[in-house]
């Protein structure tokens, strides 16, 4: 395998063409992300069904749906890192393989020890690494970059604090200055507003717009169903299969929300509440 | 007659000072050779402790017995010489790959937990590995080939060729560390994104493992393989508690096990019925605990100082704000820098002494250190503040009331509570919060007094 900055090889991707799918979508072979009848299986027990769906381009997407739904799934499948049972992927129509430079990824904050003995900044350089290629040391206009990208995270006086020394807020602004340095064109977070505190919500919120003026497009695993309609133009509901997926205000509805979460009257009322508010917006 | 020869505990002085001063060429190239050795376990170790597999090296180095045994055993039953360190090591190296392979296997394919599998492959190869040296222990050259000295380790059986072979290896593995510093840095801290980033974790897995692989290798002879995972652990563990920075701690760690490994060996040079491993070991616990007691960053003691440094600050604090509001409830006016010696600033030990939950002992001991530092001053039978002392009170009253404020009028907090809720936070205020304090209350208090009134009636609170 090879980093990301390695030269195309020159076997021709293979090219998906248009049409048809079996459940009805249209695929457009130059979307940022196209997942074709994707099935991902853990230890042979399915836990993501059949996933087959476009997302348009420059557009900020929410996936949502219950704990165990498969929606970090749907991400780490998209990025190779947990094995699918049947079913292609392809980032701007070729496999992501091909595409990593183009696309940023953001995992959830408990997916690593933030004991380590690094800085904010060193965690930033690390979206530099792929760039960098084997061996090649990190130099000054690597960690410019990276500071740049605290910078767009509103953390530059934070540069060269140990990361066990920051929020929960600010080590999520870390994680996605990584992924900012990387000036990707598709984003994958993984509940990026997961426990952070109001100022850095805000933070990411105005971050995610900016790329989306710039026309990025940004697939953001969310559980706050009462910012939903506040923050994505797309849903995709899900819950081991897709529910539903589409702009906000087609989708996010309670037919839609009652499908994906059964009969978990909390996370409803929450939801109705939203709609509730963003009626009264209209 | 048989003649007693007696063994010395201590060499004679004249041994000890050719060993310290490096003077024979062979306990240089061992000194060297183990020194070396200590430098890329240490580098290792760093890494492996971050990769948060430091017990893997356990299971490995007990592996690495049963192929010393059998590659012993091989090459004297083809006709070669089995005393041989690269042979030895050889054997060592297979199984001892085979042996971290099977707890790689273990954990994927059944749902043994990783310690169940470490522990499984670590008993059944070194029992594997003493049942193999029990058959070496027949043969008729097997019983004067000491490999028992690989289980403790005998650095004083290197010889020259064995030292440059340990060296050899050990400066590659250190280069190696350095050549893909990067890499692993990332392996260590998230190999989720790293997978996603198109870099082959499995493959630098694989690379970091060979090199843990090659360090134990290599520490048979000197440190045994009891004792080698020790140098793997001990030197990253040490230098964890002096730096933040990973750098520095894999350059640390490389230069305490360096130093570890050359004191050591020196040691048992000096010492020669001691067995290197243990001499090694022993060091390098030392420099451990001396690291955990005084590691800048993260010792025990540089934290006890700091927490004991808070409790001091805070209780001069509350004897200073304490003083003020006594004297401030009784005249405003007197808090001011020339009223200090007019008659009513005297505050009597009864009156202090009910102020807030302290004892007259306590009282005592705070009154008289402030007093060293000029801030109070004994007046009769009674206390009162200096000028110095009430600056400082002053500011520290300030900060309390600001904080009060502050709690009142956006956290809802009741004024009849707020005075204990502000007791906590209001000693770790810095500059900047407070500054930042001043300007959300300021549109409250347009240039108000410098210290607010208090929002709550001060003979209310008994704290």
């Amino acid at each position: 395998m090879t980093p990301v900055s390695a030269p195309i090889s020159p076997t021709p991707a293979p090219v998906i063409a248009p049409g048809i799918a079996k459940n009805g979508v249209e695929h457009s072979p130059n979307a940022p992300l196209s997942i074709h009848d994707m099935t991902v299986a853990y230890h042979r027990k399915p836990v993501l069904w059949d996933v087959d769906l476009d997302v348009p381009e420059g557009k900020l997407i929410g996936i949502v749906g219950p704990n165990g739904a498969g929606k970090s799934t749907l991400i780490k499948a998209v990025m190779d890192l947990v094995p699918r049972a049947s079913g292609t992927v392809t980032v701007y129509g070729k496999p992501y393989r091909k595409q990593r430079a183009i696309v940023g990824y953001v995992p959830q904050r408990e997916s690593v020890d933030w004991d380590f003995p690094v800085s904010a900044l060193d965690v930033v350089a690390m979206g530099t690494y792929g760039r960098i290629g084997w061996c090649m040391p990190v130099r000054k206009r690597h960690r410019d970059a990276a500071m740049h990208a605290l910078d767009r995270v509103g953390m530059t006086d934070l540069a060269h604090r140990q990361i066990s020394q920051l929020s929960g807020g600010q080590q999520q602004r870390v994680f996605l200055a990584r992924a900012l340095v990387q000036d990707a064109m598709l984003y994958l977070m993984d509940e990026p507003f997961a426990a952070v505190d109001a100022a850095t919500e805000k933070a990411i919120v105005n971050l995610l717009r900016d790329l989306r003026s710039a026309g990025k497009t940004a697939l953001v695993v969310h559980h706050d169903l009462q910012t939903v309609p506040e923050y994505f133009d797309h849903v995709i509901l899900i819950n081991m299969r897709i529910v539903a997926h589409g702009p906000t205000e087609q989708v996010f509805t309670k037919e839609n929300l009652h499908k994906t979460y059964g009969g978990r009257l909390t996370l409803l009322d929450q939801a109705s509440e939203a709609l509730g508010r963003k009626d009264g917006l209209r | 007659m048989t003649v007693v020869h007696f063994d010395p505990l201590f060499a004679t002085t004249t041994d000890v000072l050719r060993v310290l001063t490096l003077a024979d060429y062979n306990t240089r190239v061992v000194v060297i050779g183990t020194m070396l050795l200590g430098l890329a376990a240490g580098v290792v170790g760093s890494f492996m402790l971050l990769r948060k597999r430091a017990l893997m090296g356990d299971a490995l180095s007990h592996a690495t017995l049963p192929g010393i045994g059998l590659a012993f055993i091989i090459a004297e039953a083809s006709g070669m010489t089995g005393k041989s360190l690269p042979v030895l090591l050889a054997g060592a190296t297979v199984t001892g790959s085979v042996g971290v392979a099977t707890v790689i296997f273990l954990r994927r394919f059944t749902r043994l937990k990783e310690d169940t599998a470490l522990g499984v492959v670590l008993s059944v190869f070194f029992g594997a590995g003493v049942a193999a040296l029990g058959v070496v222990q027949q043969m008729q050259s097997g019983s004067a080939a000491g490999l028992e000295s690989f289980i403790y380790g005998k650095a004083a059986s290197m010889v020259v060729t064995d030292a440059r072979l340990i060296g050899a290896a050990g400066l590659i593995v250190a280069v190696m560390c350095a050549v893909f510093y990067k890499e692993f840095k990332l392996l260590c801290f998230d190999p989720a994104y790293a997978a996603g980033q198109g870099w082959p974790v499995t493959v630098l897995d694989f690379l970091l493992m060979s090199l843990v692989v090659t360090v134990t290798v290599i520490g048979l002879q000197a440190v045994g393989l009891i004792l080698v995972i020790a140098l793997l652990i001990i030197p990253a563990a040490a230098a964890r508690f002096w730096t933040e920075r990973m750098s520095v701690m894999t350059i640390t760690s490389a230069l305490i096990g360096g130093a570890s490994c050359a004191t050591g060996a020196a040691l048992s040079g000096v010492l020669p019925r001691l067995p290197s491993g243990a001499m090694i070991v022993l060091v390098a616990t030392a420099v451990f605990i001396f690291s955990m007691t005084f590691g800048r960053a993260r010792g025990v003691l540089p934290r006890v100082l700091a927490r004991r440094r808070l409790t001091v600050k805070v209780a001069r604090q509350h004897l200073l704000r304490a003083m003020y509001e006594m004297t401030e409830e009784r005249e405003p006016a007197l808090v001011e820098p020339h009223a200090l010696d007019q008659p009513g600033t005297r505050l009597s030990m009864t009156d202090l002494t009910r102020r807030r939950s302290w004892s007259t002992h306590q009282l005592r001991v705070q009154l008289s250190d402030a007093q060293e530092d000029d801030l109070v001053e004994p007046i009769g039978d009674g206390w009162r503040l200096t000028e110095a002392g009430l600056t400082q009170a002053r500011r520290v009253t300030r900060n309390h009331r600001l904080w009060e404020t502050y709690l009142i009028t956006y956290a809802d907090v009741a004024p009849s509570h707020v005075d204990r809720d502000a007791d906590q936070v209001e000693h770790v205020l810095g500059p900047a919060m407070t500054r930042e304090l001043e300007a959300i209350l300021g549109e409250r208090d347009p240039g108000g007094p410098p210290v607010l009134r208090s929002p709550h009636a001060l003979s209310e609170v008994r704290t």
